[in-house]
């Protein structure tokens, strides 16, 4: 057997059944050997594109996804990717090729450092020296990718070890020896939890993406449920409880609801589940975030804790054994006065937005919700368009998601709704997605083609960076700089001259229509959506002011 | 605050780059560093002298913790613990100020490692007060080199 064909050994061992890659001259063995492997290889057209699909596909089937990419440019490209996985806490393991042991360190042709460079966006990374070491370091990698804290973990595969002949293959027993992963908490801890919850007037639950990473939704809506706590949410904690629940107050932070930056700014008690007090959650300000609140952290990862405000009551452990071991000593709070508070606040604030016939954002996504079906996966990319979904869409479920929160990479949507549909080829992945998006990464429409994808696409089109602008407009005076995307393409032609369907929708009463035949279209469909560049996403904190200075309530 | 930490590492290649990375990426202030391999040739020491109040400490420790070749950190600070640098000093010597910077030298139990005409070149060894020290003494005469290792530092045993 040669490297390549041990590493393929390796990655069956590990489950893997899709890979996203790119080829290149050093990945010629690895190739070759794939053709005779049970790994399915999805061909994108960037490597940005591949290493983001692996990321929607982690994010959808809560696996760890894999990418490959040649060595220097191609290693290179993904960098954008792992940096993306590595915020939002994605299990990943990356494959670079790399030039041979030989030529290293020689500026050699399509030479570059790739472990270094992705040192400070990896969880840990491997360049391999001998292939019989790789049983081991690929059981690692993907060990290090999903248990703990998840994160992306590359492997650095030099040609000349993917062409070694390898008679005996070392053991693939792992030798971490420092590795810790957290998971009960503590006893003493929890008991203080559950003594914080029966002693608070006025208790909120900030929940996040640690809750869906732990499964831990099914105890959440327990705790929730027994003590009638409110409940507010990260962006990547949308879907922890159902959008449509009773407690449920919001996505929080600066394009959140009033109620929920309210409940953050007044509580008591603050339970943070699986959270990492991001500055879009906090405006920066960790010292003055609910500061009247006693601060129960859990979270799986120690240097969470402490990092951006003070922890009352710390618990370092996996939120879903964490919230099992409490629920038996939960004696529900007295809470009346403030669910009125927070209701009377629901009614004095809620979202809105004006309905005077004009094809709104709000529409596309109520049609959505309508046509898609309970199951669909939204996938996003990054701006307004993303903003508006987390307002309005009534998501189910957890997982239901797929977005990039802690980087906000435009151009990740798309690749990352290829990862999710190979992810769950039954279920409706829709993209919704912006103009200034989908031009980043535009060419994974050839792999949606190429592999049969029927993603639906809703482009919210309205040929500006629509985000941007909205600053610009509130806070510069509307001296509008480098917005206007004025040489956009036909997209329904670009759709088309992929051989995907393309329809435009210029009225609101083709909305929901046009998104009824999309779903029931066996392919493909992009979708272009002409809406007014003066949409805004509202209410919206003043940036750096505190959380409950909100503009548009 | 100074507070010196001790952190065992994996003894491979990368691995300084690794922790260097991570005090520059999160902007704490090494104010000397030494590395070396211990009595397991698998396991290198470094001692590292940070500056940052408690809770930045706290941070550092934390995030060099989440380094899968960090096996562990050691905070000696409030330990009672043994601390050493080294300093090679070579200073301006004339006929006139000769006997007085070796008597000075012998004070500080330093020794002389090589002698010139013009110039004696010194070792000594102690804690960062006593070389510093040392140095602002050695100052007036003509201080023409100065080489001076990081902190290494082990704890008292306890008995």
């Amino acid at each position: 057997m040669n490297g390549a064909e041990v590493l393929l050994e390796a990655l069956e061992q590990e489950e893997v059944e899709d890979i996203f890659g790119y080829p290149g001259a050093v990945l010629l063995a690895l190739l070759d050997a794939l053709l005779r492997s049970k790994i399915r290889h999805i061909l994108v057209r960037h490597e940005q594109g591949a290493v983001h699909a692996a990321d929607g596909y982690a994010r959808v089937n809560s696996k760890v996804g894999v990418c490959l990419a040649t060595s220097g440019p191609g290693a290179t490209n993904l960098v954008t990717g792992i940096a993306n996985a590595y915020m939002d806490s994605i299990p990943m393991v990356i494959l670079t090729g790399q030039v041979s042991t030989e030529l290293l360190g020689t500026d050699s042709f399509q030479e570059a450092d790739i472990t270094g460079i992705t040192i400070p966006i990896t969880k840990h990374s491997y360049i391999v020296k001998d292939a019989a070491q790789l049983p081991r370091i690929v059981k690692e990698a993907f060990y290090l990718a999903r248990t703990g804290r998840p994160g992306p973990v590359l492997i650095d595969l030099p040609k000349d070890i993917l062409n070694q002949e390898v008679k005996k293959t070392a053991s693939s027993k792992m030798t971490l020896k420092n590795y810790k992963v957290f998971g009960k908490g503590n006893t003493g801890q929890i008991e203080e939890f559950a003594k914080s919850i029966a002693n608070s007037l006025k208790p909120v639950i900030y929940g996040g993406g640690g809750i869906i990473w732990a499964g831990a939704t099914g105890p959440l809506r327990n705790l929730v449920e027994k003590c009638n706590l409110p409940v507010v949410s990260t962006l990547m904690g949308l879907g922890c409880l159902p959008s449509d629940h009773p407690n449920f107050l919001g996505m929080a932070g600066m394009h959140g609801t009033v109620t929920a930056n309210y409940a953050l700014d007044d509580c008591d008690l603050l339970i943070a589940l699986g959270v990492r007090f991001d500055d879009r959650v906090t405006s920066g300000l960790g010292n003055k975030f609910a500061t009247k609140a006693k601060i129960v952290h859990i979270d799986i990862d120690p240097a969470e804790i402490g990092k951006v405000v003070r922890a009352n009551v710390p618990i370092v452990g996996d939120v879903y054994l964490v919230l099992e071991e409490l629920v038996s000593r939960l004696v529900p709070p007295k809470i009346t006065q403030w669910w009125e508070q927070i209701h009377s606040w629901q009614k004095s604030y809620p979202l809105r937005y004006e309905q005077d016939g004009r094809l709104s954002p709000q529409i596309i996504l109520e049609s959505i919700a309508e046509t898609a079906g309970d199951d669909a996966v939204i996938v996003t990319d990054v701006g307004q368009h993303q903003m508006w979904v987390a307002q309005c869409y009534p998501f189910k479920y957890p997982r239901q998601l797929v977005t990039s929160g802690g980087l906000g990479t435009m151009g990740f949507g798309l690749p990352a709704a290829v990862g999710a549909q190979v992810a769950q080829p039954e279920k409706n992945i829709v993209l919704i997605t912006g103009d200034g998006s989908l031009q980043m990464t535009i060419q994974e429409l050839a792999t949606i083609v190429q592999h049969q994808l029927p993603v639906k696409i809703v482009l919210m089109n309205n040929g500006v960076l629509g985000l941007v602008r909205q600053w610009q407009k509130m806070f510069y005076d509307e001296r509008f700089s480098e917005i206007q995307l004025h040489a956009n393409p036909d997209f329904v032609k670009v759709a088309e001259a992929y051989g995907i369907k393309g329809i435009r929708v210029t009225s609101a009463q083709d909305v929901k229509p046009c998104l009824t035949k999309a779903m029931a279209y066996p392919g493909p469909v992009l979708m272009d959506f002409v809406i007014s560049p003066d949409e805004v996403v509202l209410p919206m904190v003043v940036p750096g002011n505190a959380i409950t200075d909100m503009l548009g309530r | 605050m100074l507070h010196t930490l001790a952190v065992l590492v994996e003894n491979h290649p990368g691995v300084l780059m690794r922790v260097v990375g991570l005090f520059a990426r999160r902007a704490y202030n090494i104010d000397s560093l030494s590395v070396c391999q211990t009595e397991n040739p698998s396991i290198s020491r470094m001692t590292i002298v940070v500056s940052g109040d408690d809770s930045i400490i706290e941070q550092v420790s934390k995030q060099l913790y989440k380094l899968v070749v960090v096996h562990k950190v050691t905070d000696l600070t409030n330990e009672p613990i043994i601390d050493r640098e080294l300093a090679l000093v070579r200073v301006r010597v004339n006929a006139e100020s000769r006997l007085e910077v070796l008597h000075t030298v012998n004070v500080f139990r330093g020794r002389v490692v090589d002698m010139g005409r013009s110039n004696i070149t010194v070792e000594i060894t102690g804690d960062g007060q006593k070389i510093d020290a040392f140095v602002r003494t050695m100052r007036p005469y003509g201080l023409l080199e100065l080489v001076r290792t990081g902190t290494i530092a082990v704890m008292r045993s306890d008995g």
